[in-house]
């Protein structure tokens, strides 16, 4: 499809605007120096509104979200988003608040807020949480400041350099603690999927900060000695960080803070029903037990004779990790959520995401190789070693596409060759589980018949399979008006 | 209400499908005795009916803009949003979707991340933008980074005229790098040029300045823009009012080697602070430095033309922990919204957005520095906010809130100097009648 900029006619517009205040004959020259002045405007399309509605609605057309069908990508929890989420974000007494605004004019937003972090803390088990951070991968960058500063505080900054993290973790986990300045060191899973605990035992020491593990693990295994391995590191003096991408395989089951974990984040995005938006905004909300709470990002929300205000003084903080107070629009979503589900639902849905991944499982596991069979949580992982004639992963999810689905999260966990991680998630009936199970058995039985049919699927999508070699050796980033 | 399918027969079917006799065997990895007992203490579920008229009320608590007449700025900025806008944002295709990692069934949100890329070039006067980041503050941070390991230097000169906010962050994010901030103080309400003189040497990995500045004036970026190079640093200009683009000069040419800022002005809601989207740009010699998403155009095995991200080899998840930033998600709706609201206003409507915005604040500026007691605090030219000094600003504000007139921020809050200062802005949204209003009642604030 052309781009917009190729669709533009020199004087067309799609918005009209009204007239200034004051109608005064100084021109721009008169209020702005011409120094400061744009020598050139920016080339931006220009078209009529029903072009650009047309524009737009016709790349919708070329794009797939849940709505339009099932999304089983592993580790990224693609449940449904109810609509009445977004109805609430939208009213204008959230959507039309400046945050500036004085906070007796704001109650109803900090309520929610104190609210929502109320219920986050009863779900995970955590003393407070910090809604702040704006994604999953800022939750994580805040929660090994957190850590940080929390070794400082005791004089042992300087001494605590290194962060663990198991090799069945998740991709982003590395760079958030190269991001806060620690070293990060991996430790092998065994043959079972889990961290070893003797290999834990031996790199645990006084040179290290903690460990972040996400649990259950990006194999989609709960990790089960998670009480010992807390034990292990805190007799060292280390912390332990939960990565909670994970966390709807938990809901109303069990919670992190009980297991050990000292500081944990969550994506309001994954668990918590707030849309992906096609790579964002999110929400990554940071939990603490009480001992980490003094670290958390100012400002906190507080109560007081029922009158709720933000607290900017928490002299210990780490700071600010995104302006104002965090991704609102996000919060009202996820609260919307929770107060839908409520205790029962919320349990409902973390069983029965657990209960769609095994029965996906037990369906595929005699086609597809399983490398670690067992219960498993959320999610699982099949490769792509039983399949015939060269057939790999990344030909499986492209015959997906083509057949109205998603793909699943190939090629991760990179500790399974060949990996394809399905996560089904609460909110598919069993008819659209078989139907996907139908679709990957017609996967093999192609593969087995007609392999160069599969090996070049795409078929049926608006472009076939793309040259990414070709995108990062010859960069076009950007539309150029030719010359 | 929750949102399980299943009927309670098919839950049990599968279960036996599963191995398992009862749901419990499904958690049996977790240790037994930390599986709740109890249910949580959270409050009963609702049936859609009640939970909309529960959340309603407390969207009825605030006090929104529309409802009260409103000059705030400093970061977030009430503007008119087309209705084409969210209608097209707000489509289940877009919203519903995850991150573009299978090109092929993702080409609409990566053809207009593609469009989003380049109209930010087109605004910053630029030759390569990102998909966007969580909002102006953390693309100041960002900012900053990349002249850090661009040069290898451990210091940055930042102005104080740049938003405490935005500051803020870049901060956090310095201290987990041993970054040395040297703060470069203002003078007569834009950054000074002796200062940055004395403050910039051949230490100085990045200097970071905001155009317009937090007191909404124009900084000159040329003058800066001499000294950062000549000692051989980056230099970084942060637009939180992007809509000033329309009419002031791009920080491209004045030389900026990465421009960052806030993408609020386009199309999105003001919505208590957030989500938002963090812009940032650079000179194709520094693109992999660029942290976060790339969008690429390449062609597929037949010579069509699609796009597909690109550049990976700089990201966390290929990186790991040498990657120079941990940015995963970035605010692809957001940046969508941006995108169709840009196209929408095109080439003349960003002008004349601009035009606009400035004379209903200079109206403003005017009418209030008519009022006893009330001046203008700086001469430097301004876009659409400005400072005003007056007897008692915590008073002012106070007063006028009861006549449901939010007039502005009290810059005493986050400048000491500035004590009884406010800092006021209006846009397209502030009419007339509205800032007459806004003066009167100023007016009218009786000072001990």
């Amino acid at each position: 499809m052309k781009t917009v900029f190729e669709k533009s006619v020199e004087g067309k517009r799609g918005v009209e605007l009204p007239k200034p205040a004051a109608d005064e004959s100084i021109g721009v020259e008169g209020l702005v120096p011409k120094e400061f002045l744009r020598e050139k405007p920016a080339e931006l399309p220009e078209l009529s509104e029903i072009e650009v509605v047309r524009h737009y609605t016709g790349l919708s057309r070329r794009n797939y979200g849940v709505d339009n069908g099932f999304y089983p990508l592993g580790s990224c929890t693609m449940k449904y988003n109810p609509k009445v989420n977004e109805e609430m974000a939208k009213l204008p007494g959230f959507a039309q608040l400046h945050p500036l605004q004085p906070e007796i004019t704001t109650q109803g937003a900090l309520k929610l807020m104190f609210e929502l972090e109320k219920m986050l803390c009863e779900i995970c088990g955590f003393e407070r949480f910090s809604l702040q951070p704006p994604a999953g991968a800022c939750g994580e960058f805040t929660g090994i400041r957190i850590v940080r500063a929390y070794h400082e505080s005791r004089g042992e900054g300087a001494k605590r350099r290194k962060i663990l993290i198991p090799d069945s973790s998740h991709g982003t986990n590395p760079a958030s603690v190269t991001q806060c300045g620690f070293i990060a060191e991996e430790i092998k899973s065994n043959a079972e999927g889990m961290i070893d605990l003797s290999v834990l035992k031996e790199k645990m020491s006084e040179e290290v900060a903690g460990i972040m593990i996400t649990n259950p693990n990006t194999l989609g295994l709960f990790e089960k000695d998670i009480v010992k391995i807390c034990e292990i590191v805190h007799e060292k003096g280390g912390l332990v960080y939960m990565d909670g991408a994970n966390m709807n395989a938990l809901l109303g089951i069990c919670r992190p803070g009980e297991l050990g974990f000292d500081v944990m984040h969550l994506n309001l995005h994954k668990s918590f029903s707030t849309p992906h938006g096609g790579g964002g905004p999110g929400c990554g909300p940071v939990g603490v037990k009480k001992h980490l709470v003094e670290f958390l990002p100012t400002p906190m929300v507080e109560e007081k004779n029922g009158v709720h205000h933000l607290n900017h003084n928490l002299p210990k903080s780490i700071g600010k990790v995104k302006s104002f107070y965090g991704n609102f629009g996000m919060m009202v979503r996820a609260y919307t959520y929770i107060r839908a589900l409520g205790a029962k639902g919320m349990r409902r849905a973390g069983e029965t995401a657990v209960l769609n991944a095994n029965y996906l499982k037990e369906k595929l596991k005699h086609e597809y190789n399983l490398p670690h069979d067992r219960i498993c949580m959320h999610e699982f992982v099949l490769n792509d070693e039983k399949l015939p004639n060269g057939v790999t992963t990344s030909d499986v999810a492209k015959m997906l596409l083509d057949m109205g689905y998603h793909a699943p999260t190939i090629y991760f966990p990179l500790i399974v060759h060949g990996a394809i991680m399905i996560e089904p998630t609460e909110t598919e009936s069993r008819e659209t589980l078989d139907e996907f199970v139908e679709a990957m058995l017609q996967i093999k039985r192609d593969a087995q018949e007609k392999p160069d049919f599969v090996k070049s699927a795409p078929h049926n999508l608006p472009v076939k399979k793309l040259d990414a070699v070709r995108a990062a050796k010859e960069p076009v980033l950007r539309w150029r008006k030719q010359a | 209400m929750d949102f399980v399918p299943h009927t309670e027969k098919q839950a049990k079917e599968m279960l036996r499908v599963a191995g398992v006799s009862s749901v419990e065997g499904l958690f049996k990895d977790i240790p037994q005795d930390k599986l709740l007992k109890e249910k949580l203490k959270l409050p009963d579920g609702m049936p859609e009916q009640d939970l909309v008229s529960h959340v309603r009320s407390l969207a009825e608590q605030n006090h929104h803009i529309g409802k009260v007449s409103g000059f705030l700025g400093a970061g977030c900025y009430n503007h008119f949003i087309p209705s084409a806008v969210w209608h097209l944002a707000g489509r289940a295709e877009f919203y519903t979707a995850y991150t573009p990692y299978q090109p092929e069934i993702s080409q609409g949100m990566l053809q207009a991340i593609f469009e989003y890329q380049t109209m930010v070039c087109e605004l910053f006067g630029m030759d390569v933008a990102n998909a966007s980041l969580y909002d102006g503050g953390s693309a100041l941070a960002e900012a900053m980074m990349m002249g850090v390991y661009q040069t290898g230097r451990k210091e940055v000169v930042y102005s104080k005229a740049i938003n405490p906010d935005h500051l803020a962050i870049a901060k956090t994010y310095a201290g987990a790098h041993n970054i040395k901030l040297v703060e470069a103080d203002f003078e007569g309400g834009t950054t000074g040029i002796s200062e940055l003189e004395k403050k910039v040497n051949e230490n100085t990995a990045t200097v970071l300045v905001q155009n317009p500045n937090f007191f909404g004036c124009v900084e000159d970026l040329k003058a800066i823009e001499k000294i950062v190079h000549a000692k051989g640093a980056l230099f970084a200009v942060s637009v939180s009012e992007p809509v000033s683009l329309g009419m002031l000069k791009a920080p491209g040419e004045c030389n900026a080697d990465i421009v960052c800022g806030e993408g609020q002005s386009f199309g999105i809601p003001m919505s208590f602070g957030g989500p938002y989207v963090g812009m940032i740009a650079t000179k194709m010699e520094f693109v992999r430095r660029l942290p976060g998403r790339i969008c690429g155009k390449t062609i597929d095995t037949e010579g069509k033309e699609g796009f597909i991200l690109t550049l990976q080899a700089r990201e966390q998840h290929i990186r790991r922990e040498k990657a120079t930033s941990n940015i995963c998600t970035n605010q692809a709706l957001c940046a969508l919204a941006a995108t169709i609201h840009l196209s929408l206003l095109g080439k003349k409507g960003l002008q004349e957005l601009a035009e606009l915005n400035l004379k209903n604040a200079h109206y403003a500026a005017k009418k209030i520095g008519g009022v006893r007691g009330f001046e203008l605090a700086f001469r430097a030219p301004f876009f659409n906010e400005f400072v005003v000094k007056c007897p008692d600003a915590e008073k002012s504000l106070f007063e006028l809130e009861k006549k449901g007139i939010l007039a502005g921020i009290n810059l005493g809050k986050y400048y000491p100097e500035f004590k009884n200062h406010l800092l006021v802005c209006a846009t397209e949204m502030n009419s007339k009648a509205e800032i007459d209003a806004l003066a009167k009642a100023l007016a009218e604030v009786k000072f001990a």
